[in-house]
């Protein structure tokens, strides 16, 4: 248990070390010194030197590398060139909305696809099946920001329930809240429908093995059986697409909060790209990166307790 | 007393048993035997109300007056597990792998109510009754072997002492000794706690050591029943007769050999890690000679095997092939004079490719010759087969003809050595019979000389002039096949000889 | 039963899809109305007999558009699908061939740290040192196909290694590359070919995505993400104008999804034994 736990954490760790060395030499190869290109075309030489220096460009390749490397493992991120502020503090407001976005469709998520998975599993071949089926290749089928365009055209301009977009900030939670009910609707609709299919299908897998037969055998019900013996057993896969489905949920939120703008960390890293402010790029995606490699080794730590075979070694 | 009365099963139009009739009196074994698709899983699932969705069934499955077939599901519950309880084949799936073994057999306790800790208890004490005194009951199933798995499957059947218990092939997937241990327990049950047994088998000598009476399957109707002692001994059905004279084929007579020898190991050895597969073995095959080679699974044949066909390195000791360097040392020249026959007749061809492809693959060896299309099919003649299934595929034969194409294809580069890995393990004993006639045939023919791998005393004693018996990785005995069977020096050769169901010689003698 | 239904929804996926890449290649040739041509006295017409499905802000005929971006789309799935199967596939095989070797490890860890980066994320990456354009959405795309066909090639080449056929093989000597070549990869097809189409499904949503937030195709190429981007500011007067490109994205990606599902029952192996 100790040494997979060990040997995890390690291959966690080198996917970390290979992810930022591949980010930071990818935008080494961008073309233009972004100094210059901040100070414009008039300036001087020596000016354009001085913040360099400032902005951490000088060096040679692998001692900027560790600079930034070193300096995100204690939080600091840089300082972004067009604001000239530090990038943590950029990051940390924008994370208050992503994240909390993020937590929402996959709470979404998890409550619409569990009960349309087992309906579907248990009424297998029936009207309700057919139902979920039907209604989840259709959400698989239609993009989230499309989707998002509806909810706007129809919630909020023609229902007026809600505003077309915006965040009002966390010091009103109900509004906050409100504000980020469409974009987490629209996020979790396709990943439900994903989910839900899995589930069928594991299920349904599950419900065909021997041990269901010996259970079926010794006098359980079908409904006894599903809930106690293929439930369990079917979470494995459930788990795997679940972690998978936060990296499609965080990529998914860049797109949606441009549908809806919410300043979160998409329309941080839009800006960066387009003011070629490129440590916020290097820095927010490497972030990104993080959360999903932490998630995947979260999501087999969790399926390691749940499968007392992979406990032992 | 559980009767079946008229059983008929159907799915949609396709008819699978028809009239079957059997009573099941307690404190009895009630022996059902067939060939594979002859309807006895189907009997048993639905004696238990578990037959597969589409089925239909008619006639009549009485218990205390009642006909269980018209019962709702709600009734079956209290029937399954509690009159009527059943163990399955496979034994390594048969357990929630999420589950602890306690759990699992306390749960068939807990469904009518009994409180926690004397399910547990009455656990505890099934588990002991089946032999499993010495294991927790937080252990898991993969922390078990296939036997244990399969008492605990008996324990969890009989948690509730069910009045039937139905075996569908409860030991067909374990080795010889753990096979009579458990059968050994199952008579055990049934004669001490005068439970009745229904116990599904291919194998008659299972059957003939175990029940008291036996019904014989074919094609979904039962042809003949009695006691086992009297329907062996009279056989009157002309298919009873078949299927007896397949189980225990006649013993080889001891032949004279030619002192040519074809393929020797010396002092081989194989390790893996800290584990020692195969452990200082030498033999020595002669031109024309049967050489079985018997163990249990684990026991390091199939380390063996690898190693003489040279798919593994060895790690000690010589393996010479017609007195050139043999194993993984071979030329591809070399490798032409040694081929092999594997177990599974349906794993064994590329299913996108047709036979002729099959059969001339060997040729990559010795490069392809111009007759390569003719040598073919005269492989496929020698097998009983003819050319005009040079062009069909694999799905096209049964299983008995893939094993022909099998021979077939180890035949085409003319070799010397055939290796036979558990060859006719997986085919029906009718079947298995007339792939045993052809080997016989085409050893005396061509001068093969055969490494009979097998886990089947039986068809051992049947090809084969001389015998290795193997445990953990060594001989412990060896010599020709009579002096073996009939007097036995090492331990283990006794126990894997005494657990060996067999048919008694004397019930076959025709009268 | 099953299967007549099952079949239905075949027959329906295949017509969608035929129906958008028939639309796609008849673009190559011949489209109702010359799109490059802007006429703003014909801006937002309602549909009609010359313009069947209207007209947009720029006066463009929504049809032609509609094919032109289908073409857009489908050339950088299709492509993006055939950098996944042109490396993912002897990436899978090889990995199989050596399970448990240091090939294998090297190949399944790659994948890993490649799954680490959202498709869009490695877009926005591509982005920011090339600048936006279609290949950009190709290479973003086809990147993440090949841990994905590589991960299927091998999870469906592993069971096989360990049949008779290809110990067979190796006994008449061939090696694992023969092995893989000639056993393996015919035997795998079948759940190549559906992947195919689930890949190619995603990719159609992955381009509109990244068209749709300017990462993708550029002006003037339609393409169907685009088409919604321009329609976002006129949702309020004019929602038709994100409706039509919406509906032609769900009807390709329903068409393939479905098609899959239909081509995954029906060379099921396990379902053809159930059915003979």
């Amino acid at each position: 248990m100790i040494r997979t736990l060990l040997s995890r954490a390690l291959s966690l760790i080198l996917s970390l070390v290979v992810a930022s060395v591949v980010i930071f030499v990818m935008l080494q190869a961008v073309p233009g010194d972004p100094a210059a290109f901040m100070l414009g075309l008039n300036a001087q030489p020596d000016t354009v030197a001085a913040l360099r220096a400032e902005l951490g460009l000088e060096g040679s390749l692998p001692a900027r590398y560790l600079d930034w490397v070193s300096g995100m493992v204690v939080g600091d991120f840089g300082t972004s060139y067009t604001y000239r502020v530090p990038v943590s503090g950029l990051v940390a407001d924008r994370i208050g909305v992503s994240g909390p976005l993020a937590a929402y469709a996959l709470l979404l998520t998890v409550v619409l696809a569990i009960p349309a998975g087992l309906i579907a599993a248990s009424m297998r071949g029936r009207a309700a099946d057919w139902g979920v089926m039907g209604a989840t290749q259709l959400g698989i089928a239609i993009p989230n920001f499309w989707f998002a365009m509806l909810l706007v055209f129809v919630f909020a301009i023609t229902l007026k329930w809600v505003s077309a977009g915006g965040f009002p900030g966390w010091s009103d939670p109900v509004a906050a809240i409100k504000a980020l009910t469409l974009p987490a609707v629209a996020l979790a609709l396709p990943q439900a429908s994903i989910l839900a299919r899995v589930l069928r299908g594991a299920l349904i897998d599950t419900l065909d093995q021997d041990y269901i037969r010996t259970a079926r055998a010794k006098g359980l019900s079908r409904r006894a059986v599903t809930v106690r013996h293929a439930l369990r057993n079917a979470a494995i896969p459930v788990l795997t697409i679940l972690g998978l489905q936060f990296s499609f949920l965080l990529a998914g939120a860049i797109i949606i909060e441009n549908v809806f703008f919410l300043p979160g960390l998409g329309r941080l890293i839009f800006q960066g790209i387009t003011q070629r402010d490129l440590i916020v790029v290097q820095s927010v995606t490497m972030l990104l990166v993080f959360a999903v490699i932490a998630v995947t080794f979260l999501v087999e730590l969790a399926y390691t307790l749940a499968d007392p075979r992979l406990r032992r070694r | 007393m559980i009767g079946i009365d008229r059983l008929s099963v159907s799915f949609g139009e396709t008819a699978i048993l028809r009239d079957v009739s059997l009573t099941l009196e307690p404190g009895r074994i009630t022996g059902l035997v067939g060939e594979s698709g002859s309807g006895k899983s189907i009997t048993a699932l639905a004696m238990i109300g578990l037959l597969p969705t589409g089925a239909t069934a008619q006639g009549s499955i009485n218990l205390d007056g009642r006909n269980l077939l018209t019962l709702p599901e709600a009734q079956w519950l209290d029937i399954r597990g509690n009159d009527i309880a059943m163990i399955f084949q496979e034994p390594m799936t048969a357990l929630n792998p999420v589950q602890t073994i306690g759990a699992q057999v306390s749960e068939t306790l807990r469904l009518n109510g009994t409180p926690r800790a004397e399910a547990l208890r009455i656990a505890r004490d099934r588990m002991d009754r089946v032999g499993l005194s010495a294991i927790p009951l937080d252990r898991y199933p993969h922390e078990l072997s296939g036997g244990q798995r399969q008492r605990v499957c008996i324990a969890l059947a009989i948690a509730r002492r069910p009045r039937l218990l139905i075996a569908d092939e409860p030991t067909t997937a374990l080795d010889v000794t753990t096979q009579a241990q458990i059968l050994d327990l199952l008579c055990d049950l049934v004669r001490a706690d005068g439970m009745s047994l229904l116990l599904i088998t291919h194998d008659l000598g299972v059957v003939a050591g175990m029940a008291d009476h036996v019904a014989v399957m074919k094609r979904g109707e039962i042809v003949e029943q009695g006691s086992t002692e009297d329907l062996f001994r009279t056989h009157s059905h002309p298919y009873t007769r078949d299927l007896l004279r397949a189980s225990r084929p006649v013993p080889r007579a001891p032949r004279p050999l030619s002192g040519d020898v074809v393929l020797q190991a010396r002092d081989v050895t194989r390790r893996y890690g800290a584990v020692t597969a195969v452990d200082g073995i030498s033999l020595t095959l002669h031109r024309g000679e049967s050489l079985g080679l018997v163990g249990e699974s684990g026991c390091g044949k199939s380390t063996l095997t690898r190693a003489l066909l040279g798919l593994e390195a060895v790690q000690g000791g010589t393996i010479t092939l017609l007195d050139r360097p043999g194993g993984a040392a071979m030329t591809r020249a070399d490798r032409a004079k040694i081929s092999v026959v594997f177990q599974d007749p349906y794993g064994s061809f590329n299913p996108r490719w047709p036979v002729h492809r099959i059969l001339t693959e060997p040729f990559h060896l010795t490069g392809r010759p111009a007759d390569a299309e003719a040598r073919a099919a005269e492989a496929l003649h020698q097998v009983g087969l003819t050319a005009a299934d040079l062009h069909k595929y694999p799905h096209e034969f049964s299983g008995g003809q893939r094993q022909r194409i099998a021979i077939a294809r180890a035949l085409i580069t003319r070799p010397e050595v055939l290796v036979l890995d558990e060859a006719v393990s997986a085919l029906d004993v009718r079947v298995r019979a007339q792939v045993l006639t052809l080997l016989d045939d085409l050893q005396a023919r061509l001068g093969l000389a055969y490494l009979f791998i097998s886990h089947d005393l039986t068809v051992v004693r049947a090809i084969c002039d001389n015998v290795l018996v193997m445990q953990a990785g060594r001989f412990v005995e060896e010599g020709p096949i009579a002096r073996v069977f009939e007097d036995p020096q090492d331990d283990y050769t006794k126990t894997l000889i005494a657990a060996a169901p067999m048919i008694p010689a004397d019930w076959l003698e025709d009268r | 039963m099953t299967g007549s239904r099952l079949s239905v929804a075949g027959v329906v996926g295949g017509g969608l899809t035929a129906l958008c890449l028939l639309a796609a290649a008849l673009s190559l040739i011949w489209v109702p109305h010359d799109i490059t041509v802007l006429t703003i006295a014909d801006r937002l017409l309602p549909m009609s007999a010359t313009h069947l499905l209207g007209t947009d802000h720029f006066g463009r005929d929504m049809l032609s558009m509609l094919m032109e971006g289908a073409r857009t789309s489908i050339a950088v799935a299709l492509v993006a699908v055939g950098i996944g199967l042109g490396l993912g596939i002897p990436l899978g095989l090889a990995a199989a061939a050596h399970r448990g070797g240091w090939l294998d490890e090297i190949i399944m860890r790659g994948n890993d740290l490649i799954f680490a980066f959202p498709s869009l994320v490695i877009a926005i990456l591509i982005t920011a040192v090339f600048g936006p354009s279609a290949v950009n959405a190709i290479l973003a795309i086809g990147i993440f196909n090949i841990p994905v066909f590589a991960r299927v090639a091998r999870g469906g080449a592993l069971p096989l290694w360990t049949l008779d056929y290809v110990m067979a093989a190796r006994v008449a000597g061939k090696g694992r590359f023969l092995i893989s070549l000639q056993h393996i990869l015919p035997n795998i097809t079948n759940l190549l070919i559906v992947q195919a189409t689930i890949q190619f499904s995603l990719g159609i949503l992955a381009e509109a995505a990244l068209s749709y937030i300017g990462l993708g195709a550029q002006p003037p190429t339609p393409s169907w993400g685009r088409m919604l981007a321009d329609a976002q500011t006129l949702i309020y007067t004019e929602p038709q104008l994100a409706i039509l490109p919406g509906l032609a994205i769900v009807g390709m990606v329903l068409g393939l999804n479905l098609l899959g599902d239909a081509l995954r029952d029906a060379l099921d192996p396990r379902l053809q034994r159930r059915r003979a």
